[in-house]
């Protein structure tokens, strides 16, 4: 049996709620005059194209008050004998770079912990580098029960090949039903790789989570079309259920130095290992003083600044504020500011707990790289613009004049 | 040199707009385009081919109205294009479709670069590329803002980072997924857009690929869709009035209340 998707014509009201949800462009209006069954003559009839359809069900959602649609999912295949019984126990992978531990493994030990707490398992992080052991205490203290270390010269720089088959080896090994990540630029890498290994499902850049009990499912919900919808996913009949997370959703771990925990040092045997890719060096980005995916504020510029001089303004505001700076496609694509900073769609997705958008209008574009931020602060000249509508706080004005005296109240504080 | 680009038609979001009542996306009508990443991976090809030689060839999964895709990159320079269409495939999630695509690029013989976009602006997930690679058994790059180097089968390139780049090495066949740096993407030049109305696109379904069904579609997807709802709207802002000194304590006074400075 194949996917199978239907309108039943004598339930169609040719409300077009069905077609307004499709995001696939699946559904069509069509003028066809048919009668329902309680005799009401109506002019339109949904239409599903089937080569656009996902059989996504958002649609059938939709329809719920009508239930004129019909959706029949083939079954999962693939691993349907699997006894998911066997996998249990929460992990995290403990990404660490240049020796230190990401900020993002915090917020995944502390939402993890409360995942183990629930299903009655315990949480184990997954820690891999060079000289690193001396970190497992810590992430005992913030809520680990178990640290598994790789501890090794060869795992100095991260490297896919490397990373992916050590981890992938001792999943298969232990067997833990759910493995979470950071959806880091390493994170997204990595546990790609690893996931089409193991062969099992991945669920990209989370900003919630939770868990069934009863079925021991992972509740994964995330953005998509640039945040514009949301969407609930399973891994039902995969384990482990894998899911990389969003940096700054979640709230750091606070730390427990009486907390006890067991640490699993780890062997790499390298002629087992097949590295291919080979790490030359790292060059750090001199020109931003607060790294965007880490900073708690972030103040940004737009083609409203009108030069790149304006900049100079914007570097300002976030000293004082002791942010990072970023800035809209516009403005990067100006040559105002190298494409690092660039927040949005084609740029980094971010959600500080503070956003400045300084001669920003908000094209939806930049509005789902940065939407998620708890405040938003506007100062545009264009009271009428997407940017001042959404933001908590709109200022009307110019710019040049506003920010000094921002910064002075700033200084003052 | 053989090189293939992984491309995705994906909704035009540039012109959606938001809907003022509810806070929601506009989705009548919403035209398709080549992904905006993917954009960048068939320039960085079509560069690749003038220094080495070669050809480029684009495969797309993708519904059969996903050939206009490929067309748009045969105009700005790619060789030949190949579609990868099969109800079957419909619903498949990353892993099924770095399964299918692996197939195809398999069935389409030598290749020495794999490049793809660094992620659909549809789905946003970056899995894809990583995913096909290591379906091939290949090595793979992600991130990349610029190729240093190809020499002696061996390619350098800077993988971009959070707080800087990775420059890293990789021998040939490899892939690597591409961010907006690496270059500018050119517009269709007239010979280019004259190959693309000619080109003849061949499309190849699960049997031609030799596809493993329980590998293919919604049933080769581990991931299902539970529910899609919109996010609840942003509460309205306020506005704040007043002289430009006024305006600026009030903002500062507000963020303190909040014990967000």
């Amino acid at each position: 049996m194949s996917n199978e998707i239907k309108i039943i014509t004598e339930k169609c009201t040719g409300c077009t709620l069905c077609f307004k949800e499709c995001i696939f462009g699946a559904i069509a209006m069509l003028d066809s005059e048919h009668l329902l069954s309680d005799g009401k003559k109506v002019k339109k009839l949904a239409q599903i194209d089937l080569q656009k359809c996902t059989f996504c069900g958002a649609c059938v959602q939709a329809c719920k008050k009508f239930g004129a649609i019909e959706l029949k999912r083939e079954e999962s295949a693939v691993h349907l004998d699997m006894d998911t019984t066997h996998y249990k126990g929460v992990w995290i992978y403990a990404e660490q770079r240049h020796g230190e531990i990401s900020p993002v493994v915090y917020e995944l030990l502390n939402e993890s912990r409360r995942l183990a707490e629930k299903l009655k398992v315990k949480l184990s992080a997954v820690l891999l580098g060079d000289k690193i052991s001396n970190k497992a205490e810590d992430l005992i203290h913030h809520g680990a029960d178990r640290v598994y270390v790789f501890d090794d010269p060869i795992l100095c720089e991260f490297e896919d090949d490397s990373y992916s088959e050590l981890l992938a080896k001792l999943i298969a090994a232990e067997k833990p039903e759910i493995v979470l990540m950071g959806a880091t630029n390493i994170g997204r890498s990595f546990a790609s790789r690893v996931a089409a290994k193991i062969e099992t499902g991945l669920t990209a850049d989370c900003t919630s989570l939770d868990v069934d009990i009863n079925t021991r499912n992972l509740l994964q919900t995330r953005p998509a079309f640039g945040g514009n919808i949301m969407a609930t996913i399973l891994t039902p009949k995969h384990r482990p259920q894998m899911a990389t997370v969003r940096h700054k959703v979640f709230k750091h771990a606070k730390k427990d130095d009486a907390r006890k925990g067991e640490v699993i040092k780890k062997n790499v045997e390298h002629s087992s290992l097949v590295i291919r890719t080979k790490f030359l060096k790292f060059i750090k980005d001199i020109s931003a003083k607060v790294n965007l995916a880490d900073a708690d504020i972030i103040c940004s510029g737009g083609r409203g600044l009108g030069k790149p001089e304006g900049f100079k303004l914007i570097e300002e505001l976030a000293e004082a504020l002791g942010g990072a700076v970023g800035a809209s496609r516009a403005a990067v694509d100006a040559g105002w500011i190298p494409y690092s900073h660039q927040v949005g769609q084609t740029g980094r997705t971010v959600s500080p707990k503070l956003y400045f958008a300084c001669g920003i209008s908000g094209q939806i574009q930049h509005l789902v790289g940065m939407g998620s931020s708890d405040i938003i602060v506007a100062i545009n000249k264009d009271a009428a613009c997407p940017m001042m509508k959404l933001a908590t706080f709109a200022i009307e004005g110019d710019l040049y004049e506003i920010i000094p005296h921002i910064v002075k109240s700033l200084k003052e504080r | 040199m053989n090189i293939i680009v992984c491309i995705k038609q994906v909704p035009n979001t540039t012109n959606v707009q938001i809907d003022e009542k509810t806070g929601t996306l506009k989705r009548e009508g919403v035209e398709s385009i080549v992904n905006p990443f993917d954009e960048y991976a068939i320039e960085e090809g079509v560069r690749l081919k003038e220094r080495f030689g070669g050809k480029v060839t684009v495969i797309t999964m993708g519904p059969p109205q996903a050939d206009s895709a490929l067309r748009s990159a045969i105009s700005r320079g790619a060789d030949n294009a190949i579609l990868v269409s099969d109800r079957s495939f419909a619903g498949a999630d990353t892993l099924a479709t770095s399964y299918t695509l692996a197939k195809a690029i398999h069935a389409a013989g030598k290749y020495d670069i794999i490049i793809c976009g660094k992620q659909a602006t549809d789905g946003d997930t970056a899995q894809v590329g990583p995913g096909v690679a290591e379906k091939l058994d290949i090595p793979h790059i992600a991130y990349v803002k610029k190729i240093e180097s190809i020499e002696n089968n061996l390619m350098v390139a800077e993988r971009m980072m959070e707080d800087g780049y990775d420059v890293i090495e990789v021998p040939l066949p490899a892939l690597i997924t591409v961010v907006k740096e690496i270059n500018t993407p050119r517009l269709p030049s007239l010979k280019g857009m004259l190959s693309s109305k000619k080109a003849q696109i061949p499309q190849w379904g699960a049997k031609e690929l030799g596809a493993d069904k329980n590998k293919i579609g919604l049933t080769g997807s581990p991931t299902q869709v539970m529910k899609i709802f919109s996010p609840p709207p942003r509460p309205g802002g306020e506005k704040l009035t007043g002289h430009v000194s006024e305006m600026s304590k009030t903002l500062v006074s507000k963020l303190k209340d909040l014990k967000v400075i």
